[in-house]
This record gives C-alpha cells, sequence and structure tokens, in this order.
C-alpha cells in the first residue's frame, strides 16, 4: 500500500512533482557540469605541466633569478670579411646557443647533491637553452668605407646605417637532458619516429625533435638541425603523451654535447626531483631548500600556479562563477522541496487528519511523506545526471581548446638584454613561445560525480520530507478535521 | 464480521473540554454524564457549537478531556498515551465523516485498505477484509473505481466500507448524510441501519432529523451538556 499510495500521490500532483524534479535536476546538472569541468581544468593544468617537466616530476631546482640587466644579450659580431659577397650584397648568417638570461645556472655536481638525499627517489639535470640564428642581407661596405675589424650591425630600421639592409632572427629551444634518465622532461614524451636519445649518445652530434616543431621546420629522421652552428644529426621525433600539448623543448641534446655548444661548462638550468612518495616532498623540498639556499625550489602545486593563459581564466571562472552558481541554484531547489513539500502538508492537512483518525500513527504518516520527498528529490537526481551527463558529452564533443602558458621557473618571455652595440639579445622568449600550447578541454566523468549527484538529490529529499514530516507529525488530528469541517 | 461486544460500549463520567480561543476560554463540555450500550444506536443533535463535534472527537480518541474520563471499554481515554489513543483509533473505532475524507487518487478498495493499514494485516486477510466491507456497503462492483467517478452516496459507502473494514467496537459518525440529497440518504441510513442490526454500535452527531428518528436514542447537547435524552 506504501507504493501505491506514494506513487498515486505524486501522479496526482504533476505540476508540483515537476517543478521540485526540475529543479533538483538542473542544481544537480550544474553540480556534476561545474565539477566534471573542475576536473579537466586540473587534468589540463597536469598535462601542461608534465609536458613541461615531464611524468613524475615532484620538484624541480632552478637556479637564483637574476637582477635585470645582469644577464646581457645575445651578441652576434661579423667581421669584415664574414659572409658571401655577390653583386654588391654581402649575405651573414649566425647562429647562439644560449642559456636563460635571467636565470643562473646550477653545477651539474647539484644532481648528485640532490640525489644523495633522504626521500629522494631519482633526480636528473637539464640544460635549458635557446638557439638563435641571426640572418640576412647587408649592402657591401667594403666598396663604401675601409674596413675597421669587427664591426656590430646595427638593428634594422636604424637610421644613418645601412640602408637596404635585411635582418631576420630565427629561434628555438633546446634541451639538453640525460638520456638516461627516468624523470625529467622526456618521461612523458613518446618517440613517434626514429628512435629516443640513449646513453650511447653522449658526447654525439646527434638530437631528438618535437613533432610540432618538426613539421613546422620541415625536419625529418636522418636529416639535420642547425644547433649553435653545428649540424646535429636528427634520430628520431618525440611528441608528448598527451595528444593536446607539445614537449618541453623544441630540440633535445645530449646534455654534454648541449653544454659544450653553448659553452657554459659543467652546469644544468633545472633539476627534476621525484619524491619516495608524496607524503615526503615536503621534506625533500625542505633539505633541498637547506642544501642549496642558492636555488629555488618549486613543488607541483607551485608550479601549477605559474599555468597561465586562458588555463587560468577557465579556472578562475569555474571555481568562482561556477561553484557559486551552481551553490546558489542548489540552495533554491532545496528550498522549493523543502517548501513545497510543506505547503503540501498544509494542503493536505484534512488527508493527513483522517489518517490519524482511521490510526495512523505519526511515524507511518511521516515516512509516507518523507518517501514522497525522497522519491520526488530521486526523480531530480536521476533527470540532473542524465542532464549533467548530456551537458559532459556536449562540452566533450564541442571539444573546447584553452591556451596554456606556462612561465614555470620564471621562464617567461624575456624582454631585450643588454646587448652590446649593434642587436639587442632575445631574452628568454623561445622558451617561453615552447611552453604555449593549446589544450582540448576534457570533462571528465568519475564516479564522484556520480555519487554526488545521488547524495545530492537524497539530501534534498530527506531535508523537504524531514520538514514536512515534522509538519505533518505536528498535525493534532481533532484539530486537522476541525479545520477543514 | 467479529464485534467484541460488552454490555457498554462508552462510559463517560463528567467530562469537561475548555480551550483557548482568541484570549477567551471556552467551555465546550460541561460536565456530561453518559454510559451508550453497546451495540446501540445513538444520534447527537444540538445548536451549532454546542459541543457535539467535540463529544464525538472524545469518543473517537482525538482529543483528551480536561477532565473527567471517557471509557472505551476498559481503556480510559483520558488518561491513554498518544500511541494507546492511535491503537484505539485503528483496531477499535470506525469514523466517518460528512465530507467522506476519501483520498482521490486512490481506487474503492485502495481507500477501504487504507483504512486496515495500521493493523498489520497479511495480504490474503486485507484482500477478503476489502471484497467483504465493499460487499457490505453494496461497492463490490465499483472497487476499482475512483472517488470521481462515484457518487455522493457511493462514495460515503465506500467511506462506511473504509471504517466497517476493521472491525471496530464502535463507529462515529458526523454528519454522515449532511452532504447527501434525500435518496442518498436513506441509502447512508439503511446500510448504518443494517451494521447496527449486526450488532455495531453507532454513534452519529445530525442535525437531520430524519436520521435521528431512526435511532433507538437521541441525545440532545446545547452549551456543553446534556439537556435531553430521549429513547425509542
Amino acid at each position: 500500500m506504501y507504493g501505491t499510495y506514494l506513487r498515486r500521490e505524486l501522479a496526482g500532483r504533476k505540476k508540483q512533482t515537476v517543478i521540485v524534479a526540475v529543479g533538483l535536476a538542473i542544481a544537480i546538472a550544474l553540480v556534476i557540469i561545474v565539477n566534471a569541468l573542475s576536473a579537466g581544468v586540473r587534468d589540463a593544468q597536469s598535462q601542461a605541466l608534465s609536458s613541461v617537466y615531464g611524468v613524475g616530476t615532484d620538484l624541480t631546482v632552478t637556479g637564483a633569478q637574476t637582477e635585470p640587466g645582469q644577464g646581457g644579450g645575445t651578441r652576434f659580431d661579423f667581421g669584415a670579411n664574414d659572409g658571401a659577397t655577390q653583386d654588391g650584397t654581402t649575405s651573414l648568417s649566425q647562429s647562439r646557443l644560449m642559456t636563460d638570461m635571467r636565470r643562473g645556472t646550477l653545477d651539474a655536481s647539484t644532481v648528485s647533491t640532490v640525489t644523495g638525499l633522504d626521500g629522494v627517489a631519482a633526480a636528473t639535470g637539464a640544460l635549458s637553452l635557446t638557439n638563435t640564428t641571426f640572418s640576412g642581407q647587408v649592402p657591401d661596405r667594403s666598396a663604401q668605407a675601409p674596413a675597421d675589424g669587427a664591426t656590430g650591425t646595427r638593428p634594422e630600421g636604424e637610421r644613418g646605417g645601412d640602408g637596404g639592409s635585411a635582418f631576420g632572427v630565427d629561434s628555438f629551444t633546446v634541451l639538453g637532458v640525460d638520456p638516461a634518465a627516468s624523470v625529467g622532461p622526456l618521461s612523458s614524451v613518446t618517440v613517434s619516429e626514429g628512435r629516443p636519445l640513449t646513453s650511447a649518445d653522449a658526447g654525439a652530434d646527434v638530437a631528438v625533435v618535437d613533432a610540432t616543431y618538426a613539421a613546422s621546420a620541415a625536419l625529418t629522421v636522418g636529416g639535420t638541425v642547425d644547433v649553435g652552428g653545428t649540424a646535429m644529426q636528427i634520430v628520431g621525433i618525440v611528441a608528448s603523451t598527451s595528444s593536446d600539448a607539445d614537449t618541453a623543448a623544441n630540440v633535445y641534446l645530449p646534455l654534454d654535447v648541449a653544454q659544450t655548444l653553448a659553452g657554459v661548462g659543467d652546469v644544468v638550468s633545472t633539476v627534476y626531483v621525484q619524491a619516495d612518495s608524496a607524503d615526503a616532498i615536503g621534506s625533500v623540498q625542505s633539505e633541498i631548500t637547506a642544501a642549496l639556499p642558492d636555488a629555488t625550489v618549486s613543488s607541483q602545486s607551485e608550479l601549477a600556479s605559474t599555468v597561465s593563459g586562458s588555463l587560468s581564466s577557465a579556472s578562475t571562472l569555474i571555481s568562482n562563477l561556477g561553484t557559486w552558481l551552481s551553490l546558489v541554484v542548489l540552495l533554491v531547489a532545496l528550498s522549493l522541496a523543502v517548501l513545497f513539500t510543506i505547503s503540501g502538508v498544509a494542503r493536505r492537512t484534512r488527508e493527513f487528519g483522517t489518517l490519524k483518525a482511521i490510526g495512523w500513527s505519526n511515524g507511518r504518516i511521516v515516512r509516507q511523506v518523507a518517501g514522497e520527498s525522497l522519491t520526488q528529490g530521486l526523480i531530480g537526481g536521476v533527470a540532473g545526471l542524465a542532464l549533467g551527463l548530456g551537458g559532459i558529452l556536449l562540452i566533450n564533443v564541442i571539444s573546447p581548446t584553452i591556451s596554456v602558458g606556462s612561465q614555470a621557473s620564471g621562464r617567461g618571455q624575456g624582454g631585450p638584454g643588454g646587448g652590446g652595440s649593434g642587436m639587442g639579445g632575445p631574452g628568454g622568449f623561445g622558451q617561453a613561445a615552447a611552453q604555449a600550447t593549446d589544450i582540448v578541454l576534457h570533462a571528465p566523468v568519475t564516479p564522484v560525480i556520480i555519487v554526488a549527484a545521488v547524495g545530492i538529490a537524497v539530501l534534498g529529499g530527506v531535508l523537504a520530507g524531514a520538514f514536512g514530516g515534522w509538519r505533518a507529525a505536528r498535525l493534532s488530528p481533532a484539530a486537522a478535521l476541525r479545520s477543514v469541517a | 464480521m467479529t464485534l467484541t461486544a460488552t454490555a457498554t460500549a462508552y462510559r463517560l463520567h463528567d467530562v469537561t473540554r475548555t480551550y483557548r480561543q482568541r484570549e477567551r476560554t471556552v467551555q465546550a463540555l460541561a460536565g456530561i454524564d453518559l454510559e451508550i450500550d453497546a451495540g446501540d444506536f445513538v444520534t447527537i443533535q444540538g445548536p451549532t457549537g454546542g459541543g457535539k463535534s467535540t463529544l464525538l472527537q472524545m469518543l473517537g480518541a482525538l482529543d483528551r478531556p480536561s477532565g473527567g474520563s471517557v471509557m472505551l471499554g476498559e481503556v480510559d481515554i483520558a488518561q491513554a498515551s498518544n500511541a494507546e489513543l492511535s491503537r484505539l483509533r485503528a483496531a477499535e473505532i470506525g469514523f466517518v465523516f460528512q465530507g467522506f475524507n476519501l483520498i482521490p487518487t486512490l481506487t474503492a478498495a485502495e481507500n477501504v485498505d487504507m483504512g486496515l493499514e495500521p493493523l498489520g494485516l497479511d495480504r490474503p486477510e486485507r484482500q477478503r477484509r476489502i471484497a467483504d466491507a465493499l460487499a457490505r456497503v453494496g461497492l463490490s462492483d465499483r472497487h476499482d473505481h475512483r472517488p470521481g467517478e462515484l457518487s455522493g452516496g457511493q462514495q460515503q459507502r465506500v467511506a462506511i466500507a473504509r471504517a466497517i473494514a476493521k472491525q471496530p467496537r464502535v463507529l462515529l459518525a458526523d454528519e454522515p448524510t449532511g452532504n447527501l440529497d434525500e435518496s442518498m440518504r436513506d441509502e447512508i441510513l439503511d446500510v448504518l441501519e443494517t451494521l447496527n442490526g449486526e450488532g455495531l454500535t453507532l454513534v452519529v452527531v445530525t442535525h437531520d432529523s430524519a436520521v435521528a428518528r431512526r435511532a433507538r436514542r437521541r441525545l440532545r447537547l446545547a452549551g456543553g451538556r446534556i439537556t435531553d435524552i430521549t429513547r425509542d
């Protein structure tokens, strides 16, 4: 009889049932979608970070930030006889391989220092470089003025200089890595063509190239890429394990080769550290900070805060507007459910008075009211779940892309360096460019979302039922019958 | 139908009932002494506000007196707990209301079943009692009709079936023919007389003299006191 009465009551007041169910459904759908989007943004953040730092990196150690102006700029010096002259025009081209001038390097021994600390499972060093190629044409000045040795070229557009000159600056990022390392940027890549770097490649002029960069620069396995004026043989093409992100750099070289080409000695720019366990991260960070007081030690959560671009905006939007919106709608829906149930009890005063008069106990009436509310909530829950999953499906079908710019480790867009006469340095812009990428936002469905939806539905039903039942239980049968007599 | 019959169904002694209404104390019942025999057919008449409905609520264990005692069999309603009052209403007392008070979304049989719900009977026993009660009020063929599909007289017969299906000691009716035309009124009175003839104690509050004429005892209540008792 319980089920029959409950079913008939809900069916008998369709309008109220539909309003409450729709209100709850919208609230639950919003919660599901906001929740899924938050998870999607978190995934995108971790995707962006893993493409830069590799899988399993818990901490990074970088050199101290340099004072503005300390770094110096890239300097291109051409001798009087440099370049090839033809028809009164001299063609010049020069490549420079430089470290990030905004941040100091670390001695390579830092890696072994970190590896020796308690709680460190693995550590590896990488040297982050920017290869800048300056190329262009200038009028043959030997015919205009006596050669005076090395003369810095003037920037394009500078008045009073070499009219008719045309210059171009091209840059790409280079990462010197230890091929044997289990952590670091190469741990999050897959080899799409050729082979990865191996321990046997130490000292060899070989490189692997990021798939996106290889496509844009028309580079293939077996070909060469000019790094710091040396032709490196391309042995492999690598892509991010995430189909939506690029890898950490455009070109990867064995660490020792990168150090030699850059002429920086036995240094690294970043040490990637993996802790024994998630619990150990804090203590490892403290240990490293104590052992290397001049270095900057960053955890994943600190790295996450450096992820910028529209991903950051999306994260802010979802965590602020989305959460508040779903909370407000949820509150309205729950209030609606409670108010409708209470007004339903008031409207059914005679019915409950009659039931009490024919012997129904308060408990039996409360169970009836609560059961109706709970069922109403569950209907809303199922509808909300369907609506929410539909919304998530729609988001995944549309697959919105979010731009991500990682300024991790301070490697952002660099300003012009303090160049000498002639061309100012490009600073660190090449690295920042490599870390700017578009990530497709997916809204994943997790069991937590399903449980949350059912939980909210049950909560709505129980709350409404509790209030309604309480009101029904308080009705005196005599007063209930008298009020409608 | 098995009725639990004792010599006296109700014994009321010096029953008073006062309540507060808009800062005033209203004396609804002012010292009622009354005995109703088992199997009797009693009507209560009187002016509006005379205390008829209050008395019926005392008899129906819907309310407790402010003073005195209301004995239903061996149970004093004035002293009984809420749970005991619920049990009395569920098992010993049948109620019929002027407005029928059926649940509009349920069929006739389901409405009758609602009266059996608190008894915790098994399904076959409930089905048997529902069929029996509907047969006794002449509505076997309308068991699957909802109240909106029945006439006023038929609805009141469903309400009577709901009240008698539990096999109560007494049947209390508050203006059971108040919403019915003459032919339907007679139809209901015939049913009630038949039930009384089978031994069921009937207490009916009514304004209708035609109903009162069918009773064996007629009480007149005014100002919270019984002013007249007429016996056939």
